[in-house]
């Protein structure tokens, strides 16, 4: 039979909830230690949130789920989210700007359209926000919980990417252009179109250093030495930039993580004005984030340094080996009635799961082979008989009786 | 043959291999939705225009640039939604809504709009008292294909008659830039400090004599009503009243919106509205009677269906989706609905929708005055939706303005009488 599912989402089956879970898990148990705390927005938002300069990029607008709404008459759209954080920073704006330091997580699913079938059309991340602190250890605490999470879930050879978004904003002011075409080189390279670069109308001077300047790798000091190499040495403008980036690359590299500087590896989120990070295993991107305080200002809120990280729940779905990490379950009993001990059967079942056992009432359909026990229960004398794997049978009389087996 | 407007969702959708029709089209579709099977074959080099988004030059907005920096929301008409949207977008405006429209969007700014996204040319423009601020694309006709019966058909021999044929037609020359011309001054409605005026729409097309004889009837004088040269801003002796020519079916939208406090449209549009917005606060407030039509389901004379109980069981036999065509989308999908039709798809449609059965579509939802043409087309009526004729609508909240509300009653009330003489 032809599937009916709609094209570009996936079902989750039991064994694939069981890593989800499990995946969700990790990342709760990690924030609710550094000490966040869970927050859910609607899957609907409005449209205009997420439309102005510096949330998304008209790259991301066009492939939104945007509708009108039953009373959308004066024709302003909803949107299905397709992003984490500018949710949570709406709700911040709307309820807890009071609060000075605000450190949230969510774990939600975002929709973006997907053509090619690589990729889902619906996504979860896990998300973590810190909201009222500027500064590198913010950023870096973000990156840190981010692993944490990685190495919980047992997931190893992860790789960081760091760029600077507000370096790369005050290199493109450097080689002269106006704010307008500084806006449209940052928009392609955020939709990754950085080979289309040329057809901006650039000359040549400009784009060969601009694609120089995209081109620098490595670890903090061979970053600066680069960019001075380019600069000669007159790095004006450019100074806090460089600052900001050395010492967030600097706290990571005294943790031991393991880092590269690329400025050209930003993506999709207009709203980063500092560092950011992207987590790679491999080929894959697993997580990214990065520090936007502009946007909370920007939405209409008070003036909120900020910055997040996420998770990609789908990758890390395909990472995770839950055979180490989901301990094994115990078996189970199955609770056998006659249809007039039904009433029993239901109050055993009821008290089994009191105690912590795992028990099914019989529908008929189960396989006594699938139970560590089958419980039989009857209206008359034995009321209850109990048989194990080795199909040895124990009688009992009452449900204390039961359970005092059951413990043995 | 189709309206223009149609072309590309049919040959989008496969029902065609080839089509030809103006790029504005084309791009409208592939804008919102890039991974359709339409595919671009080429340009034919005639029918050159542009599309504009244009303002109304005296209200102060010049360039794009004036328009992103203004706050609160930017209202965008245009029979092109989805590039309103893109430009939008692209322009990276905080808040907007777009209306979207069926014609006449050149009426809107600066009143009804804050700009048009419209197609024609800058002396069209200028005529019409808009100034272009960015030109969006240049419309030209355009040859388009299905993908998928492009990659499976050899079409090479259609195509090249096909451009030979276009190669005969005169070229008409690109349209160039004018210079220093000056948008023409229309009469726009009083400014917005004037809260008492009430703002009337009245229909554009073949609504227009059956109205004016209406209004004539209940004592309201109209100048330049219908217009010969195209004025959508007529002249009445209605002291405090402003009229404006728009198309019916865009005037529930407007009243919704608050453009207009009073309209004349159909009820068959009203309810399409509503349909889409229930909640929309927008009523009839007078039945004027005339221009009666029955809105129907259709179907082919060949298709074993007599009711609409019997569409549900042709509907579950069948593995492709129902394909319902309609100008009343909202009317289509909700009939669809209602109907428990399982799988079904509703093609929108621009007029002529007679033209869809049997090959481009299994139901229509049609009106029809006397349902001789639906016979003539082979065709058969086995359901009636409702009846429309044309009414007065208003809005359905309370008119907080004594004056205005005084003024709203004296109108109605002299429709009535018009009515009641019609």
């Amino acid at each position: 039979m032809k599937t009916q599912r709609c094209k570009g989402t996936r079902d989750l089956s039991p064994g694939e909830m069981a890593v989800f879970r499990l995946i969700e898990g990790a990342f709760r148990d990690a924030c609710l230690n550094w000490g966040y705390k869970e927050v859910r927005t609607p899957t609907l938002e409005y449209l205009h949130l997420f439309t102005s300069v510096g949330t998304l990029t008209p790259g991301m607008l066009g492939r939104v789920y945007s509708f009108l709404d039953w009373d959308g008459w004066s024709g302003e759209r909803v949107v299905l989210r397709p992003d984490g954080t500018i949710p949570v920073a709406r709700l911040y704006i709307d309820s807890m700007e009071k609060e000075k330091l605000a450190k949230l997580f969510y774990v939600a699913n975002t929709f973006i359209f997907e053509a090619t079938g690589e990729k889902t059309r619906e996504r979860w991340q896990c998300g973590a926000e810190l909201l009222g602190v500027s500064s590198p250890s913010a950023d870096v605490e973000l990156v840190m919980l981010a692993l944490e999470v990685l190495q919980r879930l047992q997931i190893d050879g992860v790789k960081l990417k760091v760029s600077h978004a507000g370096l790369i904003r005050a290199l493109l002011a450097r080689l002269g252009l106006s704010s307008e075409e500084q806006a449209r080189v940052f928009d392609r390279i955020l939709d990754g179109d950085g080979k289309e670069l040329a057809e901006l109308g650039l000359d040549r001077t400009e784009l060969e250093t601009l694609s120089a300047l995209l081109g620098l790798k490595g670890k903090a000091s061979t970053f600066v030495k680069g960019l001075k190499a380019l600069f000669d040495p007159d790095l004006a403008g450019l100074q806090p930039g460089i600052d900001d980036l050395v010492s967030v690359a600097g706290l990571l590299e005294a943790l031991g993580a393991d880092y590269q500087i690329d400025l050209a590896s930003v993506r999709d989120f207009e709203y980063y004005t500092g560092a950011i990070f992207q987590i790679f295993r491999g080929k894959d991107k697993i997580g990214g984030g990065g520090r936007y305080d502009a946007l909370i200002p920007l939405m209409g809120g008070k003036d909120t340094p900020a910055s997040g990280v996420a998770l990609y729940l789908d990758r890390l779905m395909g990472l995770v080996k839950p055979e180490a990490l989901i301990e094994p379950e115990t078996p189970g009993i199955l609770v056998r009635a006659k249809p007039e001990a039904a009433k029993e059967g239901f109050n055993l079942v009821a008290r089994l799961h009191e105690a912590g056992y795992r028990a099914e009432f019989n529908l008929g359909a189960q396989s006594g082979a699938d139970f560590g026990w089958t419980l039989d229960v009857q209206s008359q004398a034995p009321k209850f008989i109990l048989t194990d794997r080795a199909e040895k049978k124990f009688e009992a009389q009452t449900v204390n009786e039961v359970l005092k087996l059951l413990a043995r | 043959m189709f309206h223009e407007r149609d072309i590309p969702v049919q040959v989008a959708i496969g029902n065609y291999d080839l089509g030809i029709c103006g790029s504005d089209w084309i791009e409208e579709l592939m804008v919102k939705y890039p991974s359709s099977a339409l595919m671009k074959v080429g340009l034919l080099g005639y029918g050159q225009s542009a599309l504009y988004v244009a303002v109304s030059p005296d209200e102060g907005i010049s360039t794009v640039e004036t328009v992103r920096q203004r706050s609160g929301v930017v209202r965008i008409a245009s029979e092109y939604p989805n590039l309103a949207e893109q430009f939008a977008i692209n322009l990276r405006l905080r808040r907007f809504g777009v209306f979207p429209l069926w014609g006449a969007a050149e009426a809107y700014p600066p009143e009804s709009a804050d700009l048009a996204l419209v197609c024609g040319t800058e002396e069209g423009l200028a005529d019409c008292g808009l100034a272009p601020i960015a030109k969006v694309l240049t419309v030209s006709a355009c040859l388009v294909a299905n993908r998928n019966s492009w990659e499976a058909k050899d079409m090479k021999d259609v195509v090249a008659s096909i451009y030979d044929k276009a190669a005969a037609q005169e070229a008409e020359p690109e349209i160039t830039r004018v210079s220093g011309r000056r948008p023409r001054k229309s009469k726009l409605f009083p400014p917005g400090a004037d809260g008492d005026i009430i703002r009337l729409a009245l229909p554009d097309g073949h609504q227009q004599s059956p109205t004016f004889d209406l209004l004539s009837k209940a004592g309201i004088g109209l100048d330049d009503y219908p217009s010969p040269t195209g004025n959508r801003r007529p002249a009445t002796d209605l002291a405090g009243v402003a009229i404006k020519v728009i198309r019916p079916q865009d005037m529930p939208l407007q009243v919704a919106s608050g453009n207009f406090d009073l309209a004349v449209t159909g009820r068959d549009w009203l309810r399409e509205h509503l349909c889409q917005f229930p909640t929309s606060p927008v009523k009839e407030l007078l039945d004027l009677r005339s221009g009666r039509v029955r809105i129907v389901a259709v179907v082919s004379n060949d298709m074993p269906v007599a009711d609409a109980s019997d569409l549900i069981k042709f509907s579950a036999g069948r593995t492709a989706p129902l394909r319902v065509a309609s100008e009343y989308i909202n009317i289509a999908d909700k009939y669809a609905r209602d109907n428990h039709l399982g799988s079904y798809r509703v093609v929108p449609t621009w007029g002529a929708t007679e033209a869809f059965l049997p090959e481009d579509a299994d139901l229509l939802i049609e009106n029809t005055e006397t349902g001789g043409t639906i016979a003539r087309h082979n065709l058969k009526i086995i359901d009636t939706l409702f009846e429309s004729t044309a009414c007065l609508i208003g809005s359905s909240r309370r008119v907080a303005n004594a004056v205005k509300r005084g003024k709203i009653n004296a109108i109605i009330q002299a429709l009535q009488t018009g009515v009641k003489l019609n």
